[in-house]
């Protein structure tokens, strides 16, 4: 069925908490008794802790407790395992080992030292002043470029060395390219502070409010942390201020809180500042790549080889999917791979928006452009002599690819016909102007979850998944999928969602999360429809003779398609059977079909710039994306996903770099001063399409997913287009002016 | 102020220099009254929560049309008297160092910072929060621009985007989409509802509604 016949855009279900205030994220909810927590963070990257002074800070007015390797309370089962699956394996443990609060080694710059709990905010912040530390340092390494020779395989299977074809035939064609590029370390930042609210709720349960991209997986975590029976760890997180991947996995600090409240007896809050969200919570990592690439003089590719060598720390690896793209994207013969870390003294890195797919398609898709320029081709045109139409990298089909669609309908909005082909040729004024292409691609996935309906008698509707939405809009997909299958009026739906009481959901995350979630609500209101038209079709009730087939729902009704006439109110229908509601919780998952195709999303985004010659400054003045999504649930919703990712695209592309100094192995940027993400000046006008085309094969609505591709291959659609500007390339990320400059 | 070169109380030992500034401090008028029996208890440490009153002082102020009398300590950012004191949890910390913008409220009818902004400096000033502007029930026009024009996804910056789109608006900085751009690029919106956010304020001033 059509899930959205109408494409009604729906306005957010959970908007007007949002515009009021009256939305409450995890700090927000008040428990009687709160204590406030406040981290002090080591000063060295690397090292041990000598000395730890907290008397000063144990006497200060108001301190419940400070907390440190001298006096942490045990946490019996410690190994906390990562959240989600957004992206591959979670990070593997390595031989070295972080534990909070455990020990004097010192891993990375800002490591929890002490945690000082104090009645109010002020008070512990004050007391976590007074703590003072020595250390014996080390020369920390942090630098990926120094470091480069050791780097090591990761053992998962997983990211092992990929070949197909020729090894290095690349080299035996006419044409050849080689080229490395750059991704700087990227701090996810969303807007929320990073913490959680602790309370034991008796001995042997506990009540969270985190901030957590799945309520179950932070459920889980605990449990396990705490050797608990996981129902009685309930967790809630109906609303988070953006999490864009660093809510993937239960951190360290939190635990530490949990372990402090249960010490203390009391709830106690944790905000992290701003500052420690760069150091606690996860980053993109820096990664080299090398791209290798050899083309024919028809403009076919012969050979690719991607490298990709990325920071992780000292105790655990963390990997992702950064060369995946390129064994698929184009039909070339012979592929390689390879996927290096460099274990450094830093936190461990998590997956950042769109993950290691967004580093990997700077690198490839740049190096697309640049090819296409050596061949005096088109880069669009390039890219469709290299179109895959079966998956090169597992021979099989895919399950539905309208990226040609997508590439024409963007050109066109996009005016692509205007790019001039010669770089730097157009001005505008003082300006020069330029366009550039890119192309993304993300796994289509399909996990499991459980969702329960509830139909009323009152003809009113509850859904309920323990699912988190971070933003995305997953309460309001989720209403439109229960309204189209069941007929039920929009503002008779109510979902509720982000509270392990409901049923289990996955972690948000990977876009998979409307293809999951949302397939639970489609099956299990499918089921109850079937009960419905059961009791409606019954000998002597009110439908009685007809079949399944031919009765549809709307607006309450259960009605006979081809005579409207002939209907029956659903609450009538329950009122009938004397029922007080249809009940159903189902359990959902993709079926063996997702063995015999291959599933992908696409995105083609398409950027003109503005470059000013004298000061490098490069403003995007126009951008379109195009998401070969599958069917669109949610076509507001949607497309406020988009133009986020083309927010976060800019940011990528133009200005976000977290910057260390790397004589000590610490920040110089961890501010929303210094760390420039996209400002209201920086984005201009965005335009979004959607090829809207159901893919039947991932799941009953047809939808793929979409928060991904938004960003993934953006940064080199403009690093592209400042080439297109000025005929300048800029391999390293972010492209600033002093890049520009530096040459002329 | 403490004079750092002083050698520091052991823990559980009163600390000389809160006793001096409490038995000195001329700022504190009602420190005049104390009981000396009072000072004793706090030589000895023995009732932190008295000492806890001496920091507070008197505050007056007009939050959201209501006349508060509350008493906070010097150090209280307003942010903070909102969120963890009054509960008014619409305001949001995103930063806490005037950085983003999430905590944005008016104080006499002006944009500010919350979090750069010391409680006690409100005094006998009108501050309106989120809470103040508009409810679930009865929203304020820009609250429903907001929800038309779908101008958030996560939520979090959207209090303070919208308290500032209200004042972008009354300050007359509405007029083309290159100035609500400049004027509201003090609020930050990770999520990236930029343009969401800017239709939504250009609808309300082209609408001339009262904001
Ligand atoms: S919290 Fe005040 S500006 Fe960020
Ligand atoms: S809506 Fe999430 S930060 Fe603006």
């Amino acid at each position: 069925m059509d899930i959205n016949p109408k494409n009604q855009p729906v306005d957010r279900v959970d908007g007007r908490q949002k515009v009021t205030g009256s939305a409450k994220y995890f700090a927000e909810f008040a428990l009687p008794r709160t204590a406030y927590c406040v981290i002090v963070g080591s000063t060295i990257a690397r090292g041990t802790l000598d000395q730890l002074d907290t008397k000063r800070a144990a006497a200060a007015p108001g301190v419940l407790g400070v907390f440190t390797h001298l006096n942490m309370p045990a946490i019996p089962g410690w190994d906390a395992p990562v959240g989600g699956q957004a992206d591959g394996p979670p990070p593997q443990p390595t031989a070295e080992t972080y534990r909070i609060l455990r020990g004097t080694k010192i891993l990375f710059d800002g490591q929890p030292i002490a945690m000082v709990v104090a009645d109010t905010f002020e008070r512990a912040t004050y007391a976590a002043s007074l703590v003072k530390a020595t250390y014996t340092r080390q020369t920390p390494k942090t630098d990926l470029n120094k470091h480069l020779a050791a780097a090591i395989a990761p053992s998962i299977p997983w990211m092992k060395d990929y070949s197909r074809g020729q090894a290095e035939a690349y080299k035996t064609a006419p044409v050849v390219l080689e080229a490395d590029y750059v991704v700087p370390t990227e701090v996810h930042n969303p807007m929320e502070m990073h913490g959680i609210l602790a309370q034991w709720t008796s001995p042997t349960s506990l009540l969270l409010y985190a901030k957590t991209q799945g309520v179950n997986a932070t459920q889980r975590a605990m449990a396990q942390a705490f050797k608990l029976d996981p129902r009685n760890v309930k967790v809630h997180t109906e609303f988070m201020g953006g999490g864009f991947g660093m809510g993937l996995r239960t951190w360290p600090q939190e635990t530490a809180v949990v372990a402090i409240a249960r010490q203390l007896g009391r709830p106690v809050k944790l905000v992290m500042t701003r500052s420690q969200m760069f150091q606690l919570v996860g980053y993109r990592p820096h990664t080299r790549q090398t791209i290798r690439m050899g083309a024919d003089a028809t403009g076919k590719l012969v050979g690719l080889v991607h490298e990709a060598t990325a920071e992780t720390a000292t105790y655990e690896d963390f990997t992702e999917g950064t060369v995946n793209m390129s064994k698929f994207l184009y039909a070339c013969p012979s592929m390689q791979t390879r996927y290096r870390l460099v274990r450094l003294d830093r936190g461990v890195p998590i997956w950042m928006r769109g993950p290691g797919e967004a580093t990997g398609a700077f690198a490839l898709e740049s190096a697309m452009d640049e090819m296409a320029h050596k061949l005096h081709l088109d880069p669009l045109e390039f890219r469709l002599r290299n179109y895959s139409e079966t998956d090169p990298e597992h021979n099989r089909p895919y399950s539905s690819k309208n990226l040609r669609e997508a590439y024409e309908r963007g050109a066109a909005a996009i005016g692509w016909r205007n790019r001039p082909a010669t770089p730097g040729s157009q001005r505008e004024g003082e300006w020069l102007v330029g366009y550039g292409m890119s192309t993304g691609t993300f796994n289509a996935m399909r996990w499991q979850a459980t969702v329960r309906v509830v139909l009323q008698a009152d003809g009113s509707l509850l859904v309920q998944s323990a699912v988190t939405d971070i933003g995305p809009g997953t309460g309001t997909a989720l209403t439109i999928i229960a309204h189209n299958v069941l007929g039920v009026p929009l503002d008779r739906i109510k979902v509720q969602y982000g509270d392990t009481s409901l049923p289990p959901a996955p972690t948000q995350g990977g876009s998979a999360i409307v293809s999951t979630v949302g397939s639970a609500v489609f099956d299990t209101c499918s089921a109850v429809k079937q009960t419905l038209v059961e009791l409606a079709t019954r000998p002597g009730a009110p439908l009685a003779g007809h079949q399944a087939e031919e009765l549809a729902l709307a607006d309450g009704q259960l009605f006979v398609e081809a005579k409207l006439a002939t209907q029956v109110a659903v609450a009538e229908l329950l009122r009938q059977n004397q029922l007080a509601s249809i009940d159903k919780t189902t359990e959902s998952k993709g079926g063996p079909e997702q063995q015999k195709y291959s599933f992908y999303s696409y995105s083609v985004h398409f950027v003109r710039v503005r470059v000013n010659p004298r000061t490098g400054v490069v403003r995007v003045t126009k951008t379109v994306s195009v998401a070969d999504s599958g069917r669109i649930i949610s076509p507001k919703t949607a497309a406020s996903q988009m133009i986020g990712g083309v927010a976060g695209g800019i940011g990528m592309a133009l200005t976000e770099e977290a910057v260390l100094d790397h004589r000590f192995g610490r920040y110089v940027n961890n501010n929303l001063a210094d760390y420039h993400v996209a400002v209201h000046a920086d984005v201009p006008e965005i335009e979004t399409i959607t090829i809207d085309k159901p893919d039947y094969l991932l799941n009953p609505m047809g939808a793929k997913g979409m928060g991904e591709i938004a960003l993934i291959g953006f940064a080199a659609a403009v690093a592209n287009a400042v080439f297109n500007a000025t005929g300048r390339r800029v391999r390293e990320l972010p492209i600033t002016l002093d890049k520009l400059l530096a040459v002329s | 102020m403490r004079d750092e070169s002083q050698p520091l109380p052991e823990p559980g030992q009163p600390d000389p220099s809160r006793r001096a500034f409490l038995k000195h401090s001329s700022a504190l008028a009602a420190l005049a009254l104390t009981p000396p029996v009072a000072l004793t208890a706090i030589d000895h440490s023995l009732d932190e929560r008295l000492a806890a009153a001496f920091e507070q002082l008197p505050l007056q102020v007009r939050i959201n049309g209501q006349a508060q009398q509350l008493s906070v300590e010097p150090r209280v950012t307003l942010l903070d008297l909102l969120r963890e004191q009054l509960g008014l949890t619409g305001t949001k910390k995103g930063c806490d160092h005037g950085q983003c913008g999430a905590c944005t409220v008016h104080v006499d009818g002006q944009r500010v910072n919350a979090c750069l902004t010391l409680a006690l400096t409100t005094e006998g000033r009108e501050v309106t929060t989120i809470e103040g502007l508009g409810s679930e029930d009865k929203l304020h026009c820009m609250q429903e621009a907001f929800l038309r024009h779908d101008g958030f996804q996560c939520g979090y910056c959207t209090p303070g985007q919208i308290m500032s789109a209200v004042a972008c608006v009354r300050e007359g900085h509405a007029d083309t989409p290159e100035q609500v751009r400049e004027y509201m690029s003090g609020n930050i919106c990770r999520c990236g509802a930029y343009a969401n956010i800017v239709a939504a304020i250009l609808d309300v001033k082209a609408s001339g509604q009262k904001v």
